[in-house]
């Protein structure tokens, strides 16, 4: 390369900038994130809900996954432990008891929470999820290549993983009931709940109506509607008659979870330029103490 | 150094007793991995719903690539600052990277839960996404690094190409195949040497992006939005490290005398560099008053200071000193500990700070995921041997009749 002469040098890195620079910001595969005005989310009453469990039997039913018999789930034993929604069961039911309630238990039904901004389709590296229209957030298992980044950026640590499988595993969480909804038909676990505990409609129409039970009821609930604000909101919504905390709930910000990456991210590739720069820069840095070494040479 | 000093295709017996243990050790890491293609990662890792990411991601991933960066710092030493005393180190450099990088693709892969759809990525894109950038700035760094390396293959083959058998017939093409990259490359190095720059900031630097979106499931002492500018920091402070540590090595393993003039002007630079380091974590950790935390006796406060004292302060001490520094001993304990120090911070960010709400039982990595990382590591190793024996790679001194200059490709 030492015969390389400046003009040589100028015209091979102008072709190199300009194949960096033509490179297009995003493409049609990137993910989905609408928001729609009308987007459907569900508002679950804790106060109501008695634990029955049929919830986890219509969504396994819905799902095409293995259950025992719906009279099974009348056993209660499973609940003295905590659970989590996993590959078996997109949703489960945790009880918890209170000293100064015993009689009382609190039952949480536990599924993806369907953000607003969901840190999962932000960070899916092949753009397999996506917030749908209706306020859903489905996983696409013709892109998915199981690096399992879903499951480190979600704040609600929904997404679960098929590690048992060799081949194709997949990534399993609740989909709103994804494919029932689109034909008209409720949510499996919306549609069996006996208690009435599960409200399906439009979010803001959700709020309004949780907001209201608040304001009828002040010593039934605490002034807390949990994913109206946490991470930016959420199609699920909770009301609940103790702190959250005490569910075991996260203790989440108001800011959506991809909002510090994205920033970065965005900062760093603003148009490509930082990169341009700093090739630029480097290759100036580089002509010149070449150049440098040059004279120094001539000199001798 | 009155001798030319010029890479040469290193002579000696492959097997020796070390050789022999780490041949092992490669050995059962493969037979690990085959369990996991067979049977599953559940069926090889101690990986849960909880732990998604384990010491695959954290070390053989995570301080993978960063203890690769001797590739890109030595390169902007020796190319980009037109540093021709350094060149000697600039090839050796140049293998580890590209030997670090084929590795952390391979790691990356065998972590993939769908693994033969690794190409995804190329045409499945999601701009918002940081692994998205990492990946792609890794493949395209990766390939820089073995377009950076053709050079090194036309110097040893061309007009000595001989297949065996009937293949000879292809000898001819093959040589002059060789002599059309040779001298194309020669006029293009240079866009090369500077993307492999540009590509290894932005990965390096991404790379720490990567456990900002965890959010509060990560420990306050190492969650920050500064993380990218300390994981680059941090990969810039390594680079000359495990270029020392690595040419001490191979000069005591092949019994060659180490380049000491050399490796103790790199030394003198590490401290600097080291310095920035420490200020920007210290000063992120003022700012953010997350030393609250160190209140606490627990695992993470305890590896964070371990971090902090052994693998940033004590180096810097050695480093600092001109006197440690012109030592091989002095050298060599600076430099494995900022390599160590190092290593622990992708281990804390990645394992030790990952908090998740839901837990029950902690993660600690399986027998197999441990014997998959040393078995990488014993593979590594074993192809840098081979790779040094076939190519010109390592510098020795050459006889003074020789009229060969000192040379290499890319200035």
């Amino acid at each position: 390369m030492s015969k390389q002469t400046r003009r040589n040098f100028i015209k091979t890195a102008a072709v190199a900038g300009s194949v960096i620079a033509g490179l297009p910001k995003k493409t049609d595969a990137a993910p989905k994130n609408i928001l729609s005005e009308d987007r459907m989310g569900v508002l679950v009453d804790t106060t109501v809900c008695v634990g029955c469990r049929k919830c986890e039997w219509a969504c396994k039913t819905a799902h095409n996954m293995p259950t025992t018999p719906l009279e099974s789930y009348d056993n209660r034993e499973v609940m003295k432990k905590m659970r989590r929604p996993d590959h078996t069961s997109l949703t489960v039911v945790n009880e918890y008891e209170f000293d100064d309630y015993p009689e009382f238990p609190i039952d949480v039904k536990v599924q993806c929470m369907h953000c607003d901004h969901p840190a999962c389709v932000s960070a899916c590296i092949v753009g397999a999820f996506s917030k749908e229209e209706n306020g859903s957030v489905i996983w696409d298992s013709s892109k998915c290549i199981g690096c399992r980044y879903c499951m480190v950026a979600c704040p609600f640590q929904i997404p679960s993983f098929e590690f048992h499988k060799a081949i194709q595993p997949e990534i399993k969480k609740c989909d709103f009931c994804f494919s029932r909804t689109k034909e008209g038909k409720l949510p499996a676990c919306v549609e069996i709940c006996p208690m009435e505990a599960l409200t399906y409609g439009r979010r803001k129409d959700l709020i309004d109506i949780a907001r209201r039970k608040i304001e009828l009821y002040p010593d039934r609930y605490i002034n807390h509607i949990y994913g109206e604000t946490e991470v930016g909101g959420t199609a699920w919504l909770y009301l609940a008659s103790r702190k959250f905390e005490d569910l075991q709930f996260p203790k989440l910000g108001n800011s959506p979870a991809p909002g510090v990456t994205e920033a970065i991210q965005h900062g760093v590739f603003a148009y490509f330029l930082p990169p341009i720069a700093l090739y630029a820069l480097l290759g100036g840095v580089m002509w010149i103490n070449k150049n440098r070494k040059k004279s120094e040479e001539g000199e001798e | 150094m009155e001798d030319f000093m010029k890479p040469t295709p290193l002579k000696t017996k492959y097997f020796t007793p070390g050789v022999i243990v780490i041949f092992v050790f490669a050995t059962i890491g493969i037979l690990f991995l085959l369990a996991r293609l067979f049977f599953g990662l559940g069926a090889v890792t101690n990986l849960s719903n909880q732990y998604p990411w384990g010491i695959w991601i954290g070390i053989d991933v995570a301080a993978g690539v960063a203890l690769a960066a001797g590739g890109f710092t030595t390169a902007a030493l020796g190319h980009i600052m037109h540093k021709e005393e350094y060149h000697a180190i600039v090839r050796p450099a140049l293998l580890t990277a590209l030997l670090g990088y084929t590795f952390v693709a391979l790691s990356v892969a065998m972590d993939l839960g769908r693994w033969y759809y690794i190409w995804h990525p190329l045409i499945m894109w999601n701009g918002n996404s940081v692994l998205f950038e990492v990946g792609m700035c890794v493949m395209a760094y990766l390939t820089v690094l073995y377009i950076e390396f053709i050079p090194i293959v036309t110097e040893r083959f061309i007009g000595r190409v001989s297949l065996p058998g009937f293949l000879s017939v292809l000898n001819k093409p093959v040589d002059s195949l060789l002599r059309i990259l040779d001298k194309t490359l020669d006029k293009t190095m240079f866009i090369f040497i500077i993307a492999g720059v540009v590509l290894s900031c932005l990965h390096q630097s991404s790379l720490g992006t990567l456990m900002v979106i965890a959010g509060p499931k990560m420990h306050p002492l190492w969650q920050t939005p500064i993380l990218p500018l300390l994981f680059l920091l941090s990969a810039i402070s390594v680079g000359f490290p495990m270029v020392i540590f690595e040419s001490l090595i191979t000069s005591k393993s092949f019994g060659l005398k180490p380049e000491m003039k050399v490796l103790s002007n790199l030394g003198t630079m590490i401290a600097p560099l080291l310095g920035i380091y420490l200020a920007f974590k210290l000063g992120d950790m003022v700012i953010r008053q997350t030393f609250v935390y160190l209140n606490e006796l627990n695992t993470a406060s305890i590896l964070f200071l371990i971090e902090i004292i052994f693998g940033i302060i004590v180096p810097l001490r050695i480093f600092i000193s001109p006197k440690l520094t012109k030592t091989r001993a002095g050298l060599f304990i600076g430099s494995a500990l900022v390599i160590l120090g190092v290593l622990l911070n992708r281990i804390n960010n990645f394992i030790i700070a990952y908090n998740p709400p839901y837990k029950f039982t902690p993660y600690f990595p399986s027998i197999g995921e441990i014997l998959v990382t040393l078995g990488f590591v014993a593979l590594e190793i074993l192809l840098f041997r081979t790779f040094v024996m076939i190519f010109p790679i390592v510098s020795v001194p050459q006889p003074l009749t020789s009229k060969t200059k000192f040379f290499i490709r890319g200035k």
